[in-house]
């Protein structure tokens, strides 16, 4: 199956700090595609740089074959680019419900229609409706964001990069800070999202992304040293080195 | 242009862009360490020229006596303000820190129109520095200007090598770059803000009292100042006096010899070139570095 | 029920020259013009979250365009003076905010107070219109049976001008650009991650905003009949922010308000009834310790007053 997501050679400098050096990457449609690492390995980066928030000091990156390395954030959203963030960056004065719908606005903006309610938009209410309920969120529909509890304030980043009908997901540690419980819901949403999507998991849990995970690419100090299917990487020296510092 | 002029100018503009330079350094600093945009720093390049023309009969021709002691006030005064007045603004956002220092300057416009009146001043330059100097065989300048660059020079030689060689210096620039960070560390950052304000409020009543026998001392000369060392500011970029001190020549340059062939049009000038800079650099020339 | 205020508060508004002196009715019209200034700025504050200190540019540009806009003998049409007032006020917006929103925060805010004040020094250093004296007004346009030279007429055109903005605001708030701007506001990082072209949407907020700056100096041209570079000040820049403050920030209503407060203290603090001749004589110092006071002690404006629940 052809690469929906793909990068080559992709690099980015800070001054004289190598952040991502030359990586290489393939996000495949109804794959989940894992990258874990040390801290500091550049996994958020690259997150950046696949969703157009940093730009590349080298590399190019493809989406379904067209050239998007140029291209800025909003015109990769658009496109079909959607991500969430390590730290919650939701709208918390805002309904959760106006959260997704207005995520759920941008691919229908109108701005010059001011005559119009937002709210009572047809197109962005029902797709804002959906991503709630895929997120499991349609209970806290009416609730202020602000007010949800952490693993629902996670749901709902997830819901709001749904709202955009994405194809491809960039998901930078949905994970973080969550419970038992809220994981395991969680990793059922991924796999329920896994067939129409194309997803980039950035994580530290390691059991959750062994779970999940159909690839799995390692990260240290902004290079790749091993990629491979979960079962390959659990036994490959190198990454056992790099996390371990020792010979098995 | 005659080679003459055009060397006078180009004195005229250094001159006048190392001015700039002492008084932005101290805005740039500000802003970078405390995060705090402050409307009323002209005020204080205002109120320092005002001092020395209130203190000037007390030291005749001692110019550099008065120099000392009028910054060390200054200096006392911005101490004194950055504990009962600024400290609060810290935490606060933007506009409530733009309608704060704006009242100030209005306070401070008051304040002096009661105790020393409306009147443009004149402060007489010490028969020691004054007259011209001939330069080669070309032209003569005058001294005094050339007293105001070399002053504004040795300041920027003493702050570049507090900055960049002493512990304090060592505070500064950690706290340019990130403020949360010098906090968790420990570092008593009250008392480095409290020195950075100071030193910014000294540094920039200093301007003042350099410039007060060229420019004379009149009401509007902070608001005027104030918004230059704005343009500075963006130029040279937040927090950094080297941008700082590249920005002040620019601009010097750019006014002076835009007066020069512009005329009335002149005051266009400086704006002209911050949104050349923007167009090429949104965060200024040199942001963050020293 | 709360909601639907403005109506009978416009009606209301409508009655009061029968009711007062011809100087308290010019009052009531500075209220009008300085409150459509404070919406325009609201609207770039308060919805977009962009703090700029340089809107009395487009204040000031539009009140400069009506006067030479008008012929120099005759009255002039109001329509056209309008037009080109708020044209050109939104065409220099447009030219700022081109350069400036590559900027942002304190950059921002600086940056535009820059631009101010090249507008500032073209209308006071050149002579291309009048220079520091300023212009004056031949005569007042006139709309078919409308002549703005009866005080009458001319404070209803005001409220009306106040009506409308307050309306296209209100409209533009629960618009699908209005919850953009909002967002933006908030988290325009967020935005961008969705898909919106965030710098179109504050760019066209600015020229809007810009836009209705100039009707207000539009209105005030025609009002005071002579405009002078004072008027894009900085500090006119700074008293607009005030207002809004005064106000509250967040709220159209407290644009209104904060008009109508800046108004009232600057009325009470320059009479010497009120605050005694030494003072009078300088009341920006008791404005400006009235400024300090209210902002540490009502950082959400007037209107925080009377709010319960968190913004």
């Amino acid at each position: 199956m052809s690469a929906l997501l793909a990068c080559f050679g992709l690099t980015r400098r800070f001054g004289g700090l190598t952040a991502v050096g030359d990586v290489d990457l393939t996000l495949e449609p109804g794959q989940l595609h894992a990258v874990i690492g040390t801290n500091g390995a550049g996994k958020s980066t690259l997150v950046n740089l696949l969703g157009g928030e940093l730009a590349a000091s080298g590399g190019r990156i493809e989406l379904a074959g067209a050239d998007i390395t140029a291209w800025p954030q909003p015109r990769r959203a658009r496109a079909g680019i959607g991500r969430s963030y390590q730290r919650t960056t939701i709208f918390p004065s805002f309904s959760v419900f106006e959260n997704c719908r207005l995520a759920a606005q941008a691919a229908h903006p109108r701005p010059w229609a001011f005559w119009e309610s937002a709210a009572g938009c047809r197109v962005s209410g029902p797709v804002a409706r959906d991503a709630l309920a895929d997120a499991g969120l349609e209970a806290e529909a009416g609730r202020s964001a602000g007010t949800l509890s952490h693993g629902g304030q996670r749901q709902l980043e997830i819901a709001m990069c749904l709202a955009t009908k994405p194809r491809v997901l960039l998901l930078d540690e949905p994970l973080a800070g969550m419970g038992a419980e809220e994981t395991d819901r969680m990793l059922q949403l991924l796999e329920r999202l896994k067939p129409a999507h194309a997803i980039l998991l950035v994580e530290h849990d390691m059991d959750a992304v062994f779970r999940v995970a159909d690839r799995v690419t390692v990260m240290v100090n902004g290079s790749i040293i091993a990629s491979g299917t979960p079962a390959a990487i659990r036994t490959d020296p190198a990454v056992q080195f790099a996390y371990l510092g020792a010979e098995p | 242009m005659d080679l003459a002029t055009f060397l006078i100018q180009c004195l005229n503009a250094v001159q006048y862009g190392l001015l700039l330079f002492l008084i932005a350094s101290g805005l740039t600093l500000i802003f970078g360490i405390m995060g705090v945009i402050n409307l009323a720093h002209g005020s204080f390049y205002m109120l320092g020229a005002y001092l020395a023309f209130s203190i000037a009969p007390w030291f005749g021709t001692n110019f550099i006596a008065l120099l000392v002691v009028g910054t060390l006030l200054a200096a006392v005064f911005g101490a004194l303000l950055e504990w009962a007045f600024f400290s609060f603004l810290y935490e606060r956002d933007h506009l409530q820190q733009v309608l704060m220092t704006y009242a100030l300057i209005l306070v401070f416009e008051e304040t002096r129109s009661l105790l020393v009146g409306n009147d443009v001043h004149g402060v007489q330059v010490p028969p020691w520095l004054a007259g011209t100097l001939p330069l080669g065989t070309l032209m003569t300048y005058p001294v005094y200007r050339l007293f105001a660059s070399l002053a504004c020079v040795v300041v920027g030689v003493a702050l570049h090598w507090l900055v960049n060689r002493t512990r304090l210096g060592m505070m500064i620039r950690a706290g340019a770059s990130n403020r949360e960070m010098v906090r968790a560390l420990g570092i008593d950052i009250r008392r480095l803000y409290r020195i950075v304000f100071a030193g910014g409020v000294a540094l920039a009543a200093l301007a003042g009292m350099i410039a007060a026998p060229m420019t004379s001392v009149y009401p509007g000369m902070g608001g005027q100042v104030l918004i230059v060392c704005f343009v500075v500011v963006v130029i040279g970029g937040i927090g950094s006096i080297g941008g700082a001190l590249v920005a002040s020549l620019l601009v010097g340059v750019v006014d002076t010899f835009g007066k020069v062939f512009f005329a009335e049009y002149s005051g266009v000038g400086v704006y002209l070139l911050m949104a050349i800079v923007l167009v090429w650099r949104p965060e200024g020339l040199m942001r963050r570095r020293f | 029920m709360f909601r639907w205020w403005p109506l009978p508060a416009v009606v209301l508004l409508a009655a009061l020259p029968a009711l007062l002196t011809p100087y308290t009715s010019d009052l009531v019209v500075q209220v009008f013009v300085l409150a459509v200034f404070a919406l325009s700025l609201e609207l770039l504050v308060g919805m977009t979250g962009l703090v700029s200190l340089g809107h009395a540019a487009f204040y000031g540009i539009g009140a400069y365009v009506a006067m030479l806009a008008s012929p120099a003998a005759g009255a002039g049409n109001l329509l056209t003076l309008l037009g080109a007032s708020v044209g050109a006020a939104a065409l220099y917006a447009l030219f700022v905010g081109a350069f400036s929103l590559r900027t942002r925060g304190v950059y921002f805010i600086m940056v535009t107070l820059a631009f101010s004040q090249m507008a500032y020094f073209v209308f006071h250093d050149t002579g291309l219109a009048g220079g520091s004296d300023g212009l004056f007004l031949g005569k007042a346009p006139t709309l078919g049976p409308l002549d703005t030279a009866d005080r009458r007429q001319f404070y209803f055109l005001a409220l009306a001008a106040l009506a409308g903005t307050y309306a296209l605001l209100t409209l533009l708030r629960r618009s699908r650009f209005g919850h953009a701007l909002a967002g933006i506001r908030v988290n325009e990082q967020r935005m961008r991650a969705a898909g919106f072209a965030t710098t179109l949407y504050k760019l066209a907020a600015f020229v809007i905003a810009g836009a209705l700056a100039g009707l207000a100096g539009c209105l005030l041209a025609l009002k005071d009949g002579a405009v002078n570079p004072e008027l894009l000040s900085w500090h006119e820049s700074g008293a607009v922010l005030l207002m809004i403050i005064l106000g509250g920030v967040g709220h159209l209503r407290g644009a209104v308000i904060g008009a109508l407060a800046f108004v009232l203290l600057k009325e009470l603090y320059s009479t010497p009834a009120v605050v005694g001749e030494f003072l009078a004589g300088h009341w920006p110092l008791t404005l400006g310790l009235t400024i300090i006071a209210f902002v540490a002690m009502l950082p959400r404006g007037l209107i925080g007053l009377f709010e319960r629940r968190p913004r």
